[in-house]
């Protein structure tokens, strides 16, 4: 008998520890987001405005690549003002994306950014950007999305071209249900 | 070598040891169906899943060779590509799932209570439960080739968005399916281990524990480790399809590459468990058919433990070209050549453990040494595979498709049935054919190689996987490939006959079996009765 309360002992444990790996999976996520923003790989960029920074504090310049990209079935014409730029490190920064809402819907955009490469993610902030925010525009309407950026001194040196890249996400279904629900 | 005197004297009084050792069955088996329904026997519910197992590895089988089919010719023959995508897919998740993970746990089922000396399972409901959760999991998973739309199309590591944004409807069913086998192979873990730690005879300690034994226990305590991953990330596939959330759809700020991360976070702990209870079973058959011990034995215990843990801390080599930051291919590219230690111990010592030895070749010793050798070969591909800059070069092209299956069909499916082979007697109470066994073996062999061994040719040059058609310059060896597939498929058909055949046919074994076998499951009579251990053995 004590066999038997013995088996069913431990099979409760294990049953524990199933349960607790199940919530280790969805801690993952978080996990993962946090190891992302720690070590700047991944490309994730910092969301939050960064200082403006003044006067150039350093002689180094690089050169940054500006590239957009439509995601799936997102119809609007979409395009950095200038493909790239020559910058010193230490100063801000302003350029533009171009949006262009090519429907005769009203639309609602979100662009997210990434960095290449990685590792440059931690240095480039921004000062203010488009992404921000959700970008409405009405059909036909056209839009010039600022974007002030500056770079930190303290980059690696072998890192002489960055490229940052938006991805533009078609998001009025989305903004449509959280404007009614807020609404009620 | 002559058999010692014990052996003789034990098969001469065999009848009589039956009566004398009190194994004779207070009560049989029920009759009709009931019996397989309600069954809490350990052997019974082995035998179901043994059974299952090998219908699942049929129709997974039959849709392998409808892929090989279709590419028997460059362009389109005989599939839409959207059901040469849905037959790949289905292939995997049914081979993976249905085939080599219930084999090994109906192998489990029958032999590690025999072989620790116990009465049967430690929790012999849920083990019923495990089991009848199965058909009803497969039939779901297949159901979805009838529904609008067809079944799962995004192959059996089911990537998101490709999974979620792009599925088919009838991906929710193929997630049940999947929490549902979850379910069951956890449950099966639990009973393992149970069983193993608690239900031991008295004097088995556990480095007497056979090999088999010992390597069920490490890959239950992966499947405990990581099945529950696997149903949070289907889980929240689930969420992210019907209710809203965003874990795998970058627009709402989530990213697909955590996917990857989450699913072969349980992948590769996964494709452990199908492989070390392979290395337990030939361990078992490598020694009897060399009437030697078992060369290192305690060495093999800790390779196997070094591999489960190093299985934990390579995930992220399936994924070399999504681009990780070159500290993380460098901490995952030399972890993965790490596991190739362990994996050559254990390789040395089956070969040290035949050196020397007086060696025969019946059927069970054939898939043991082919195991040794084609899953040496799916051992040194997978090294080439695990150098991450030439990684980039292989990846997802038909190198990988030979890596893998070099390591699953020689390497996981010939120790299932090097397994079957060796303790059908035991099981049966009669001999299987030989003849028919090694026509069997050789056919399997020569077939195997002829369908993977091309595919490394044609990915080095690369030709992608999960396409159906391909650029000319692959015709003959994808010709070839397929000619091996079906000679490899139809041989099969041998095995199941064989199978068939000496459950009828009468062939009395003796307790004994094989000569130079060891263990407990040798000294119960064969068949073994219905209910064995019922008083437990002294082991010393």
């Amino acid at each position: 008998m004590t066999k038997l309360v013995d088996n069913h002992k431990l099979a409760a444990k294990l049953l524990l520890g199933v349960s607790l790996m199940f919530g280790f999976g969805f801690a993952l996520v978080p996990l993962y987001d946090v190891f992302c923003r720690v070590t700047g790989i991944n490309g994730k960029v910092d969301l939050t405005p960064g200082a403006y920074l003044a006067g150039a504090t350093s002689s180094r310049s690089i050169k940054i690549q500006f590239i957009a990209v439509n995601n799936q079935t997102m119809p609007w014409k979409f395009k950095p003002k200038v493909p790239s730029m020559k910058v010193k490190l230490g100063q801000t920064y302003q350029t533009a994306y171009l949006a262009v809402n090519m429907t005769e819907n009203d639309m609602v955009a979100q662009a997210v950014p990434s960095v290449s490469p990685s590792a440059a993610a931690a240095y480039l902030q921004k000062v203010d950007c488009f992404c921000f925010n959700r970008q409405p525009l009405a059909a036909g309407e056209q839009k010039e999305m600022g974007l002030a950026f500056n770079i930190l001194p303290g980059m690696p040196e072998y890192i002489k071209t960055i490229t940052l890249s938006y991805t533009l996400f078609d998001i009025t279904v989305a903004d449509g249900k959280e404007l009614a629900s807020a609404q009620q | 070598m002559t058999p010692s005197t014990e052996q003789i004297v034990s098969k001469d009084i065999e009848g009589q040891a039956v009566q004398a050792t009190g194994f004779e069955d207070h009560h049989g088996p029920a009759k009709g169906f009931s019996r397989w329904l309600y069954t809490t026997n350990h052997k019974d519910i082995g035998s179901m899943y043994l059974w299952f197992s090998l219908a699942m590895f049929m129709t997974g089988g039959c849709m392998a060779l409808l892929v090989r089919l279709e590419l028997f010719q460059p362009g389109l023959q005989f599939l839409e590509p959207e059901f040469f995508n849905q037959m790949t897919t289905m292939h995997g998740l049914i081979m993976v799932f249905g085939a080599v993970m219930p084999a090994f746990v109906g192998l489990a089922n029958w032999m590690i209570p025999m072989m620790i000396g116990a009465p049967d399972m430690a929790l012999p409901r849920l083990n019923n439960w495990s089991f009848w959760i199965l058909p009803f999991a497969f039939s779901m998973m297949l159901m979805t080739l009838f529904m609008d739309g067809g079944g799962p199309n995004f192959g059996w590591t089911f990537y998101a968005p490709l999974s979620t944004t792009f599925a088919p409807p009838s991906v929710t069913f193929f997630i049940f399916a999947v929490h549902m086998m979850g379910i069951s192979s956890i449950m099966g873990a639990i009973n393992v281990i149970v069983t193993i730690l608690n239900m031991r005879a008295p004097g088995m300690k556990m480095m007497k524990l056979p090999l088999f034994v010992w390597t069920w226990l490490i890959t239950a305590f992966l499947l405990i480790l990581v099945m529950p991953v696997l149903a949070g990330v289907v889980t929240m596939m689930l969420m992210d399809i019907h209710f809203g959330t965003s874990f795998f759809s970058a627009a709402g700020g989530g990213d697909p590459v955590l996917f990857q991360h989450i699913f072969w976070f349980f992948g590769h702990p996964e494709v452990y468990i199908m492989i070390l209870p392979a290395f337990g079973i030939v361990s078992e058959i490598i020694p009897t058919f060399s009437r030697k011990k078992l060369f290192g034995y305690s060495s093999m215990v800790y390779a196997t433990s070094s591999i489960a843990f190093l299985s934990f801390i390579v995930w992220a080599h399936h994924m070399f070209t999504v681009g990780i930051p070159l500290a993380g291919e460098l901490f995952f590219m030399f972890a993965t050549m790490l596991i190739a230690v362990p994996t050559g111990v254990k390789v040395f010592n089956w070969v040290a453990t035949m050196f020397r030895g007086s060696m025969t070749f019946e059927t069970p010793m054939l898939f043991a040494i082919a195991f040794v050798v084609l899953f040496s070969i799916g051992g040194f591909s997978g090294l080439m595979l695990a150098i991450a800059p030439a990684d980039f070069q292989y990846h997802d092209t038909y190198f990988v498709v030979a890596h893998f299956h070099y390591v699953l069909v020689p390497g996981s499916i010939f120790s299932i049935m090097a397994g079957v082979y060796y303790w059908l007697p035991k099981w049966t109470g009669n001999y299987y054919d030989e003849k028919m066994g090694k026509l069997h073996f050789w056919l399997s062999f020569i077939g195997i190689n002829i369908t993977f061994f091309p595919m490394h040719f044609v990915g080095l040059a690369g030709m992608p996987r999960r396409i159906p058609d391909y650029a000319l310059q692959f015709a003959d060896f994808n010709a070839i490939s397929s000619v091996g597939a079906f000679v490899f498929g139809f041989s099969q058909l041998l095995f199941i006959y064989n199978v068939v055949c000496c459950i009828r046919k009468r062939n009395q074994a003796s307790k004994q079996v094989w000569e130079g076998a060891n263990g407990l499951e040798w000294t119960l009579p064969s068949p073994a009765p219905y209910h064995t251990f019922t008083t437990p053995p002294k082991v010393d």
